[in-house]
């Protein structure tokens, strides 16, 4: 039986109607159409399906639809400025190659996301901690750990 | 997509009568191990009780002893520093758990409900004698953990029963903990074994009191030596092991035998060897028996000073008499 819910979608409040058996991401991608949020494992092992909610990095592929009622969801869709202005860790991860095949990618700037605003100064040990939960097959890390330490710093200024 | 009606109760009461009412009905919270499994089509449940919702599970009182909500997630545990102090094994395990994105929905409820004898907080709660509290039709009552595990994702509850918190009773400041989970990386891996311990000292017969540190000593051979010459004594321990049996479970011989005993690399190697003899692991992908049971040896002794680090500081231990 279809439910209705209301919640806020990358700053805009949305009313949707959804099965109780979907999942946050099933709802992203297939209603709002929203594929920036990837779907690698679809049990919580990989990290590239990461959104956040109210302020917390959760994996989307585990999240009951039904529990977005009345939350706050940022996707990577909602992470540039609205004119079109690259976030800080966006810009970081394409300047210090952080970024390859991508599809890691959303998922990680969601997890250094959510850690950069509940700590702006974070330590490589904080960063590794905060996307040890996010598989990379490409990049081997350590451009993705630098790209979110140069973003935190441009982040300061 | 799956075929469940979910359903979102506020309060306790609420949810234990939908569980009476509804057919075929399980109860979810962080939904980190629920979801998956009827992802794998492992579980078909016709209707979710979710307990997400139910604010009075969700609470972590410092006043006597800890009690902590079945709602409180593994996030809330690791960062909260009265439990990183105090009750440090826990927050060990809660911060060993799965991934942040993991951590931050699921529940120590879950955890321990699911009951794998892989479970991060099962040991630290069984070190730590904690009871658990449990609500249903019939009314309240409360198990020790001890007696809540019943084997692979079977405990101590019945039909529509659920887990409403945790009481940990106050251990006194002459008391450390610590969990090590041994896997084979440091996240998103469930542990080839995990051992908790717990240690309450005494030096020339008083309590050694509690430095309130998370961070442990790092040169154990260096702290054991040290230990050894100041002739302290243990005077209660706890041991747990996780992944060596059906369910976690205590060393208990191991915790007699180091009663009242000085502490000596010697004793540890003993303690290792007899929590090994009480262990029954068996092979799996993660790990084969005989390998397990070698690392109990190891492990347990670690886990003891790592417990001991957080009571009294190698760096401090050069006067022990201005320690406490
Ligand atoms: C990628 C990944 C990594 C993981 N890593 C680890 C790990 O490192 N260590 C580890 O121990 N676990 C790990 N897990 C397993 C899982 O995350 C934990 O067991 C978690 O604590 C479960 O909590 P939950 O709130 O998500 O439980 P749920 O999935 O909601 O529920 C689990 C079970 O408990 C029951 N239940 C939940 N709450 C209650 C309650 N209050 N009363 C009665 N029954 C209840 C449910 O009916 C269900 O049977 C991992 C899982 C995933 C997906
Ligand atoms: S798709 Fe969600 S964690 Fe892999
Ligand atoms: S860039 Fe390819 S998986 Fe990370």
């Amino acid at each position: 039986m279809k439910k209705e819910i209301t919640f806020t979608l990358n700053n805009e409040k949305v009313v949707v109607e959804v099965d109780p058996g979907w999942t946050l991401l099933y709802l992203l991608r297939e209603v709002f159409e929203l594929t920036g949020t990837k779907e690698g494992c679809g049990v919580g092992e990989c990290g590239a399906c990461t959104v956040i909610v109210d302020g917390d990095a959760v994996s989307s592929c585990l999240y009951p639809v039904l529990e977005a009622e009345g939350k706050n969801v940022i996707t990577i869709e909602g992470v540039a400025a609205s004119d079109g202005t690259l976030h800080p860790l966006q810009q970081a991860f394409i300047d210090n190659n952080g970024v390859q095949c991508g599809y890691c990618t959303s998922g990680m700037i969601m997890s250094a996301k959510a850690l950069l605003e509940k700590k702006a100064v974070p330590t490589e040990e904080d960063i590794r901690t905060s996307i040890a939960g996010n598989i990379c097959r490409c990049t081997g890390y350590v451009q993705i750990v630098e790209s979110v330490q140069q973003a935190a710093e441009r982040m300061k200024k | 997509m799956s075929n469940y009606e979910y359903h979102k109760p506020q309060t306790v009461k609420e949810a234990i009568g939908l569980m009476e009412s509804l057919e075929n009905a399980k109860y979810i919270a962080g939904g980190t191990d629920v979801i998956v499994l009827v992802k794998q089509e492992k579980l078909a449940p016709a209707n979710l009780v979710s307990l997400r919702n139910i604010s009075e599970l969700v609470y972590i009182d410092t006043k006597d002893g800890l009690k902590l909500g079945a709602g409180v997630t593994h996030s809330a545990i690791a960062n909260n520093e009265f439990i990183r102090k105090r009750y440090s094994a826990l927050a060990d395990a809660a911060g060993a758990v799965g991934s942040k994105q993991i951590r931050n929905v699921a529940t120590m409820g879950g955890n321990i409900c699911n009951a794998a004898p892989s479970a991060d907080t099962a040991c630290p709660l069984l070190v730590l004698d904690a009871k658990i509290v449990i609500d249903g039709k019939a009314g309240k009552r409360e198990v020790p953990i001890d007696d809540f595990f019943l084997g692979p994702n079977k405990v101590a509850l019945n039909a529509g029963e659920l887990v409403t918190g945790f009481v940990l009773p106050d251990l006194g400041s002459n008391t450390g903990s610590a969990y090590i989970k041994h896997a084979r990386r440091q996240a998103m891996d469930l542990p080839i074994i995990g051992i908790a311990a717990r240690a309450a000292i005494k030096i020339d017969g008083n309590e050694a009191v509690c430095r309130d540190s998370f961070v442990a000593g790092n040169d154990i051979s260096q702290t054991i030596k040290r230990l050894e010459d100041e002739r302290l004594v243990f005077e209660d321990v706890r041991i747990a092991m996780g992944v060596v049996a059906p369910r976690p479970v205590r060393a208990k011989k191991a915790e007699e035998a180091i009663k009242g005993k000085i502490i000596s690399e010697k004793l540890l190697k003993e303690i290792g060897e007899i929590a090994a003899s009480e262990s029954q692991p068996r092979d799996s992908i993660r790990g084969e028996a005989w390998y397990r049971r070698e690392m109990v040896k190891v492990l347990t002794g670690r886990a003891i000073l790592r417990s001991i680090g957080r009571i009294v500081g190698p760096e401090q231990m050069t006067n022990p008499n201005r320690l406490w």
